[in-house]
C-alpha cells in the first residue's frame, strides 16, 4: 500500500439520525475515517452498531425521511458527496463507487436476465452501444469465474446458485471500473466453502484491478484474512482503528478484546468456557454523553459515565476510544 | 462423562430416510423426490452433545426434525430411550413427547407474539402435566430462574425482549417437561456474536445440572467444536464422517470435512498464516438429483474412478471414528495386505 497517498474517500464527523414515532435514533455518531487507494478497509461490528448505515449515508442511499444525515463531510475526489445534488450523485454511484449487498437473492431483479442487469450500468454510465456492452458483460462474468459466460447472460437470477449470484453481484459492481467498492456483508448469506471461494476471488480481483474496498462484516475471521486496516464500531461510533495485524495481535479497546475472546477457536487450543460479554448493545435515543460500552465493560470507572471518550492514539496508525490503558492497567492520562 | 463405564445409548438412529415428493402437472403426479436425508445412522449417548454440522441444504435440520418425528419419515428407525418412535401411534407419540423437545433457530418466529412469556413457558405444562394453577406458576418461575430471565418479566410479550432473551424463553419452554433429549436446531444462528456465547454457556450449564442430552445442529464449526463431544458432518443428505471432537478437528479423515474445516476464516493472523486452504470448486448438487456413486465426487479434490461408480459405505475406520470414503478403504486395504 502506498503510504501517504491522498485518500480516495475521506469521511469526517458523519452523523446520521433516524426519526421514528418513538423518538430519534442516533445510528451514526461522529464517524471519521479515510480510505487510501488500493486498500481494503474492514468495518466490523454487531448488528445495530451503525456500520451499514454509515456506508449508506455517505453515498445518499438512505431514504429521507426517516433518515437525516445531520453533519459531516464526505470527500470523494475533492467533492463533498453530502453537498452533491441527486443527479450528480447518481452519476457517481454505480460508476465510480460500486456496491455489493448482503443478500444476492433480493438485490438482483428476478424478472430480468443477468445479462440485462449487467448491461444496464454499462449503457447508463459508460455510454456503450448494446453490442459493446454485451461483449463487456460477458468479459465481466468470466472475470468473476462464471463458466460459460456468454450463454449465462441469458439466464435469470433464480437459475444461479447463491455463490454464483454473489459473483454476478460482484460483476455488476465492477462493471464501470469503480475507484471504490463498498461491500456490505457480501459473504454472510453464503456457506463457508462458498465464502472461501468468494474471498479468493476478491483477493485475485484486487491484484488485477487495484480498487479500494470497504468491506463490512461481523465476522472477525473474514476480516483477518483480507483487510489491510480495520475499524471496529460499537453504538454508532468507531471504538478502535488499527492495521489488521495490530488489531488482532494487540487489541486495545475492551470491546475488541472481549469480542475476540467470545469466539471459540477452530484451530489451536480449545477454551473450556466461553468468555461472555454480559448485557445488550445499546439503543441510542440521544447522542451519547458517556461511553456507549460502559455498562458492559469490566474496566469502566467514573470518568466513563461522565464523558464519551474521543479516539486516542495508542500506536502507529492505531487509536482506541477508551479512557482505560490496558497495557498499564490504569486510566489513561488524557 | 466418559468415566470408564460405557454410557447408555439414549438415541439410536438406523438408516433414517426422509424423502419429500416433488409433484408436477395438472394431476399433481409424483415426478421425483428430494432426498433431504438419505440413510443416516448414528447413536447419541446419554449426557453427551452430538454436533451435527454441514452447509445449508445438506439436510441437517430435516434430520433433527425427523428425529422427533415432526415429519412422517420415509424409512428407518429412531429409538429414543428404548421406544421406537418411527412407527409409534399418535397417542403413544404424544405420551413420549415430554421426553424429547426442541429449541428452534428463529426465536422470533417460534414464539407466539400474542402470548405472554408465562403462557408460552407454561403451555407444555398445561398440555401434559396436569398441575394446578399455583403449581404451574411456580414451575414457570423456576424455569425463568434457570435460564436467567427476570421473574418480573413473566407477563410481558416476546416483542419486548431482545434476541438472546427470546432464545432463553424458547429454552425454558423446551425444559418445562424435564426432557431427557433436546434437539437444538441452530439455536444461536440468529444471534449476535457477543450474545451467542451467553446462550451457549447457558446450554452447557443446563446440561451439567440436569443431565441433558443434546443434538446440536449448526453450521458454525467453531461453536460446535466448543460445545459438542462428538461431531457428525453431513453432506447432501448423508453423514460423511462422525468422530469425537478432538480427533475430527485435529485430523479430519473425509476430504469434505477437511475442506469444510479449512474454509473457516481464522481470526488469529499467526494461525491464519499456517493454515492451508482447500478451496472446493463448484456448488452442492441438488438433492433431487444426486450424482451417481459418492455424493461428494463432483467436488472432491481427490476423486477416483471408483467414486463415480460406487457409493462408499459409512463404516467404522478407526476406534470410534466413522466415515464414508473410498480413500479410507484403499488405505486400510493396502495396509492390511
Amino acid at each position: 500500500m502506498p503510504d501517504g497517498a491522498a485518500p480516495v474517500l475521506d469521511v469526517k464527523d458523519l452523523k446520521t439520525v433516524f426519526k421514528t414515532r418513538s423518538g430519534e435514533v442516533h445510528a451514526v455518531n461522529s464517524v471519521s475515517f479515510d480510505l487510501k487507494p488500493g486498500e481494503l478497509l474492514g468495518v466490523v461490528g454487531e448488528s445495530g452498531s451503525g456500520k451499514s448505515v454509515t456506508m449508506m449515508s455517505l453515498i445518499g442511499l438512505l431514504p429521507s425521511p426517516p433518515a437525516d444525515v445531520r453533519a459531516g463531510q464526505v470527500l470523494f475526489d475533492g467533492q463533498d458527496l453530502l453537498q452533491t445534488d441527486a443527479n450528480s450523485l447518481r452519476e457517481i454511484r454505480g460508476a465510480r463507487i460500486g456496491f455489493i449487498f448482503q443478500d444476492p437473492m433480493t438485490s438482483l431483479n428476478p424478472v430480468f436476465t443477468v445479462g440485462f442487469q449487467l448491461i444496464e450500468p454499462l449503457r447508463a454510465h459508460m455510454n456503450m452501444t448494446k453490442k459493446a456492452a454485451r461483449v463487456r458483460a460477458a468479459e465481466l462474468l468470466e472475470l468473476v469465474g462464471i463458466p460459460d459466460a456468454k450463454q449465462r447472460l441469458n439466464d435469470y437470477p433464480h437459475q444461479f446458485s447463491g455463490g454464483m449470484r454473489q459473483r454476478v453481484m460482484i460483476a455488476i459492481a465492477l462493471a464501470c471500473d469503480p475507484e471504490v467498492l463498498i461491500a456490505d456483508e457480501p459473504t454472510t448469506a453464503l456457506d463457508v466453502t462458498i465464502q472461501a471461494q468468494i474471498l479468493e476471488l476478491v483477493k485475485e480481483l484486487r491484484q488485477k484491478l487495484g480498487m479500494a474496498i470497504v468491506w463490512i462484516t461481523h465476522d472477525l475471521g473474514v476480516i483477518a484474512g483480507i483487510a489491510d486496516r480495520v475499524i471496529v464500531m460499537y453504538g454508532g461510533q468507531i471504538v478502535e482503528h488499527a492495521p489488521v495485524k495490530e488489531l488482532f495481535g494487540n487489541p486495545q479497546h475492551p470491546y475488541t478484546r472481549a469480542l475476540l475472546k467470545t469466539i471459540p477457536n477452530i484451530r489451536g487450543k480449545r477454551a473450556e468456557k466461553l468468555q461472555v460479554i454480559e448485557g445488550q448493545p445499546p439503543i441510542l435515543g440521544a447522542e451519547p454523553a458517556s461511553c456507549p460500552f460502559r455498562v458492559r465493560c469490566e474496566f469502566a470507572f467514573d470518568r466513563c459515565a461522565r464523558e464519551n471518550p474521543a479516539r486516542i492514539p495508542v500506536g502507529p496508525e492505531h487509536d482506541a476510544a477508551c479512557f482505560w490503558d490496558a497495557s498499564k492497567g490504569g486510566p489513561r492520562d488524557v | 462423562m466418559f468415566d470408564g463405564s460405557t454410557p447408555r445409548k439414549l438415541v439410536e438412529v438406523h438408516d433414517l430416510k426422509m424423502h419429500f415428493p416433488i409433484m408436477a402437472g395438472i394431476l399433481r403426479r409424483r415426478v421425483g423426490e428430494v432426498k433431504a436425508v438419505d440413510g443416516v445412522s448414528f447413536d447419541i449417548f446419554e449426557g453427551e452433545t452430538l454436533g451435527l454440522v454441514g452447509e445449508s441444504g445438506c439436510g441437517k435440520s430435516t434430520c433433527g426434525r425427523a428425529l422427533l418425528r415432526l415429519y412422517e419419515i420415509t424409512n428407518g428407525s429412531v429409538v429414543i430411550d428404548g421406544e421406537n418412535i418411527a412407527d409409534a401411534s399418535a397417542e403413544k407419540l404424544r405420551n413420549l413427547r415430554p421426553n424429547m423437545q426442541m429449541v428452534f433457530q428463529d426465536p422470533q418466529a417460534s414464539l407466539n407474539p400474542r402470548m405472554t412469556v408465562a403462557a408460552i413457558i407454561g403451555e407444555p405444562l398445561f398440555e401434559h402435566a396436569n398441575l394446578s394453577k399455583e403449581e404451574t406458576a411456580s414451575r414457570v418461575y423456576d424455569l425463568m430462574d434457570a435460564v436467567g430471565l427476570n421473574r418480573e418479566f413473566a407477563n410481558r410479550y416476546p416483542h419486548e425482549f431482545s434476541g438472546g432473551q427470546r432464545q432463553r424463553i424458547g429454552i425454558a419452554r423446551a425444559l418445562a417437561l424435564k426432557p431427557k433429549f433436546i434437539v437444538c436446531d441452530e439455536p444461536i444462528a440468529a444471534l449476535d456474536v457477543s450474545i451467542q456465547a451467553q446462550v451457549v454457556n447457558l446450554l452447557e450449564e443446563l446440561q451439567q445440572n440436569l443431565g441433558l442430552t443434546y443434538l446440536f445442529i449448526s453450521h458454525d464449526l467453531s461453536m460446535v467444536r466448543h460445545i459438542a463431544d462428538r461431531v457428525a458432518v453431513m453432506y447432501l443428505g448423508k453423514i460423511v464422517e462422525l468422530a469425537p471432537r478432538e480427533a475430527l478437528y485435529d485430523k479430519p479423515l473425509h476430504p469434505y470435512t477437511e475442506a469444510l474445516l479449512s474454509a473457516v476464516p481464522e481470526p488469529d493472523p499467526a494461525l491464519d498464516a499456517q493454515t492451508e486452504r482447500v478451496i472446493l470448486q463448484g456448488d452442492v448438487p441438488s438433492p433431487s438429483n444426486p450424482p451417481k456413486g459418492c455424493n461428494f465426487s463432483t467436488r472432491c479434490p481427490r476423486v477416483m474412478d471408483i467414486c463415480k461408480q460406487i457409493d462408499p459405505e459409512f463404516r467404522q475406520v478407526e476406534d470410534g471414528r466413522y466415515a464414508a470414503c473410498h480413500l479410507l478403504n484403499e488405505t486400510t486395504n493396502t495396509s492390511a495386505s
